[in-house]
């Protein structure tokens, strides 16, 4: 839906504005979930497993159920509801079996948190420790123990996954595209290397926090830190098997989410509870502790690469296996799985391709979406890899890069064509590349490596990521005139610190004609009052509700001339609107304002007509499909946003220390509707995207234990992490189904940052490091031994990969 | 239980309070001053930041008895007056908030570093927000916010085109 309006006449899209949210939030005013008292609320805490696996011989609550002040107790056995998004593979609290560390076992409702907290104590479980399956690759194995003997039991969205019962796959994700084996007789090289990240915790500042209220006749009320209000209630109706319109869910503002919050949580274990206490509002806020453990992170992945290419350096054929680390319940893995094979050669064109794709069930805290949905992971060995193969066929990396980017005419993996208005990969390459001066030193830089003794080292690394979200997705936007001719406009996409709020403010006021002073759009969400939307997650916010907050402004518009041109006595097609009033063209002292139709347009003599004005809008995702289960093919991309990352690093050869210069951040962001939101996702992104580059991961012991769940254990980084430059760069091709030509932008900042660290540090000494983070000492490791390290699962067989890399030369071809 | 009295933002509070109970706990649950966020609850996170007798502190690791006596500010002290002040006004202008949930301790972080340095350098805002954690901006906005609070920003961050 591009709007053709010369930039030149717009006056609110792509122009600063500050967001509508801030004052709220800077005068402390702004409401969480979190600072939430409802009268005769309680407080729930949890009792967690501290076993990987286990089997529950018994739980004895007689204490907790005594002691003054407790309302409730809850443990498994007594809930009988299964909860799932694409595999309902979870009860609300463990039964029988603990499948990870930090696994909810029981909870309490008490009149306090202290009381709450001093039951969860009492209670007493008895656990018989079994030998938990840790790394997805041991999960594989046919002796391994089952983490869902009954998954071929569970029901599953079949449209889009394939669970294998009788083993630890959750999911297995296949494409194929042309002939690979064929491709790589064909080639001059291969190169065939392994690259492996850990788990990584989100880190919203709020952690998760949920009120729910299980009223009389199973009406429940839900006030939760969700991203997504109506998926979290339909999940929630399937546990519960209740309808649709007994459940209302409210999501007032949200301390962060990052994908982490996405789906559903603790609220069917608030609701048990609630329910239990005889309707009583229940209060569960997790711990930063529980954050890390009971609640989901980001699944660790193992990305195997083989590559056929050329002697002119084209790539021919790629074959690509990842092992995604689901944990112990499939949750978005198995979606993740799915999204990062489909994009899984990256923004390059490969015409002959193998992605096997698995969701492998282990006993660890269990995975789920987060910023990015698989595309950061797999990233950063895609990146690297092109890194790795340029270097062993004598090529510039990034001349190796341009010379395999989708360009229009491109097929995508699945069978996708590129076109010019898909976006450019080469643009964005092209903008990092001048940004950080890839390829040379300055006369500054060779002074200050003088001076500090530091070496310096530049890279340049591309990335793409399209919506991952099924063919139907929908939202819709109402947009109603108050009284004042103001406006007010509902929607259910949430804004939890993105912006997009701001930027559809700005896109209503644009297509009304008014200022945006005149435009709301109402913070909290409501299922029982606000339109549908599926999810908040993928980057799909902006372009999707964009598109639907353009319709409801343009649907209102419709409705207001209608009842204007009755007024006025005239054909629609005469009038014209300014901010104040719809006018006729050709005679505009004959008007009527909004304000005198806002509510309904009065006659003189009392005679009335039209009523309050309301506008729809929906927008539904035009022209997707299902993918072939067998071969990956169809078409499962909205819109592709590419971008590029350049980074100059500089590091101390003798210690493995660094510190990162600048980043340069590219995007083809389509059209820029606020420039300030598009460079405060592109920092903050990107800077997040280095927290997992540099020191963030989950730290198991050989039990499953995990040993980190705290910011003391598990850094993130600090104002000190910084880059000490930092660029933001647009690139706008506008996209042609896209409000006023926006794509997302909202998860990419964060993709391939890793790889444009590992890249500067291996151009600047040569250290080959194939797995992240990247901490000083693994750094200091490579320079020195030139091999991997591992200690993500102490003295896991496997280390973190089986890395060294695998270049054959093909004889045939030398003449 | 314990009688305690404490002036918050100028005003005379009086509680009656359990001696386990943090000052966090007690701003939030039992005065209701609910801009002071709790990120962590052992003193990681820097979210709970408040001043208290000009120092700044973590909330979630001083126990509300220890507080007796003391003056307070929070972060609904910033715009008492019915208007931003220019540290809130800049991170308005600058989106320096996104959540918005390190905001209140940010801004009371910032609040102690301008009393000592009504002018610091980008390095010394980068030491004084150290520890105060923001997962959604990357600091770099709130930097540019403060330097333009204290007049030290001629370039506004414009976003470029390539
Ligand atoms: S809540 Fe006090 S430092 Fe995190
Ligand atoms: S704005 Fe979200 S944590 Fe800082």
């Amino acid at each position: 839906m591009l709007e053709q309006i010369p930039a030149a006449e717009l006056r609110y899209v792509g122009k600063r504005t500050p967001r509508i949210d801030a004052k709220e939030k800077l005068t402390g005013q702004a409401t969480y979930v979190s600072d939430m008292v409802l009268s005769g609320m309680l407080y729930a805490r949890v009792k967690t497993s501290p076993h990987a696996r286990a089997r529950i011989v018994s739980i004895n609550t007689e204490k907790a159920r005594k002691l003054p002040g407790v309302r409730a107790v809850v443990i498994g056995e007594e809930l009988d509801y299964r909860v799932g998004l694409y595999v309902v593979d979870k009860a609300i609290l463990a039964r029988n079996e603990v499948r990870h560390y930090g696994e909810a076992v029981a909870a309490v409702a008490a009149d306090s948190i202290e009381i709450a907290q001093k039951a969860v104590d009492l209670i007493d479980v008895e656990y018989e420790v079994l030998k938990p399956v840790l790394h997805p690759l041991d999960a594989l194995k046919d002796d391994a123990p089952l983490v869902h003997p009954n998954l071929g039991e569970y029901d599953y969205m079949e449209a889009a996954f394939t669970p294998k019962p009788g083993t630890n796959i959750a999911n297995h994700t296949k494409l194929r595209k042309g002939d690979v084996e064929k491709a790589f007789e064909e080639a001059e090289w291969t190169i065939e290397r392994e690259y492996t990240n850990p788990s990584v915790q989100h880190v919203p500042m709020e952690t998760h926090v949920a009120i729910v209220k299980w009223g009389y006749d199973d009406e429940v009320t839900i006030w939760s830190s969700a991203q997504s209000p109506f998926t979290l209630r339909n999940l929630f109706c399937t546990a519960f098997r209740l309808p649709h319109r007994n459940v209302r869910v409210i999501v007032p503002h949200v301390g962060g989410g990052f994908g982490g919050k996405a789906g559903i949580g603790i609220e069917p274990l608030v609701a048990v509870l609630s329910k239990k206490a005889g309707g009583a509002p229940v209060k569960l806020t997790a711990t930063r502790e529980q954050e890390f453990s009971l609640l989901p992170c980001r699944s660790q992945l193992t990305y195997r690469i083989k590559t056929g290419v050329s002697k002119d350096g084209k790539i021919l054929g790629q074959k690509m296996t990842m092992y995604w680390d689901s944990g112990a319940y499939a949750d978005y893995a198995v979606n993740v799985t799915r999204a990062s094979g489909y994009s899984a050669g990256g923004p390059y064109e490969i015409p002959n391709a193998q992605v096997d794709a698995y969701t492998i069930y282990t006993n660890k805290p269990f995975g789920t979406a987060y910023r990015g949905f698989g595309h950061v992971e797999f990233h950063w060995g895609l990146e690297r890899h092109m890194d790795l193969i340029a270097r062993a066929i004598g090529m510039d990396p990034l001349e190796f890069r341009k010379r395999n980017a989708l360009r229009e005419g491109s097929t995508s993996l699945t069978g996708e064509k590129i076109r010019a208005n898909t976006g450019s990969i080469l643009k964005c390459l092209e903008a990092a590349e001048s940004a950080v001066g890839y390829g040379t030193l300055t006369e500054a830089e060779k002074a200050r490596q003088e001076k500090t003794g530091m070496k310096i080292g530049k890279a340049v690394v591309g990335l793409h990521k399209a919506p991952a979200m099924p063919p139907f997705t929908a939202t819709a936007v109402i947009l109603r005139m108050n009284e004042d001719s103001t406006v007010t406009a509902t929607l259910s996409l949430t804004d939890y610190g993105q912006g997009t709020y701001t930027s559809i403010a700005q896109m209503i006021a644009e297509r009304l004609g008014f200022p945006i002073q005149k435009v709301k759009i109402a913070f909290e969400s409501d299922t029982d009052h606000d339109p549908y939307d599926w999810q908040t997650v993928a980057s799909k916010g902006l372009l999707l509700s964009g598109n639907a907050a353009i319709l409801a402004a343009e649907d209102l518009l419709k409705n207001a001339y209608e009842i204007a041109a009755q007024a006025l006595r005239c054909q629609v097609v005469d009038l014209d609107h300014d901010a104040e009033k719809i006018f006729i063209r050709h005679h505009p002292e004959s008007s009527v304002t909004f304000r005198q139709l806002a509510i309904g347009y009065c006659y003189p003599n009392g005679n009335s007509i039209g009523g309050p004005l309301i506008g729809v809008g929906r927008y539904i995702a035009q022209g997707l499909t299902h993918l072939d289960k067998d071969t990956g093919q169809g078409l499962p991309a909205l819109d592709w946003t590419y971008g590029a990352h350049g980074m100059i690093v500089e590091v101390d050869e003798h210690t493995g220390e660094y510190n990162v210069l600048k980043v340069a951040s590219v995007f083809d962001v389509g059209k820029v509707i606020n420039p300030d939101a598009v460079r405060g996702q592109a920092i903050g992104g990107m800077l997040q995207g280095l927290g997992t580059a540099t020191c963030e991961g989950y730290i198991y012991d050989q039990e499953g234990h995990l040993l980190n769940p705290s910011f003391t254990d598990n850094k993130i980084p600090t104002a000190k992490d910084l880059p000490l430059e930092v660029e933001s760069i647009s690139v706008e091709t506008p996209q042609i189904d896209g409000p006023y030509g926006a794509r997302g932008v909202g998860e990419h900042s964060m993709i391939a940052v890793a790889a444009a660290l590992g890249n500067a540090l291996q151009n600047a000494t040569g250290a080959q490091i194939t797995h992240m983070p990247l901490r000083f000492e693994d750094v200091w490791r490579a320079i020195q031994r030139r091999e991997p390290v591992d200690n993500w699962i102490t003295k896991s067989p496997y280390g973190s990969c089986r890395s060294a890399p695998e270049v054959q030369r093909h004889q045939q071809q030398e003449c | 239980m314990k009688r305690v009295q404490f002036t918050i933002n100028g005003d005379l509070y009086e509680r009656e309070i359990h001696e386990h109970r943090t000052l966090l706990h007690v701003l939030r649950e039992e005065i209701g001053l609910t801009g002071t966020k709790e990120g962590c609850g052992a003193g990681e996170c820097g979210a709970c930041t408040i001043i208290m007798n000009g120092v700044p502190i973590n909330a979630c690791l001083v126990l509300a008895v220890e507080a007796d006596g003391t003056e307070i500010e929070t972060v609904e002290g910033e715009s008492k007056s019915g208007r931003l002040s220019p540290v809130q006004e800049a991170f308005d202008r600058h989106h320096a908030v996104q959540c918005g949930f390190c905001t209140p301790g940010m801004l009371m972080t910032i609040k102690d570093l301008l009393q000592r340095y009504p002018k610091p350098s980008r390095e010394q805002i980068i030491e004084g927000i150290e520890g105060n954690f923001c997962r959604c901006t990357g600091y770099e906005q709130i930097i540019e916010a403060v330097l333009d609070a204290t007049g030290q920003l001629e370039e506004k961050g414009e976003i470029k085109h390539a």
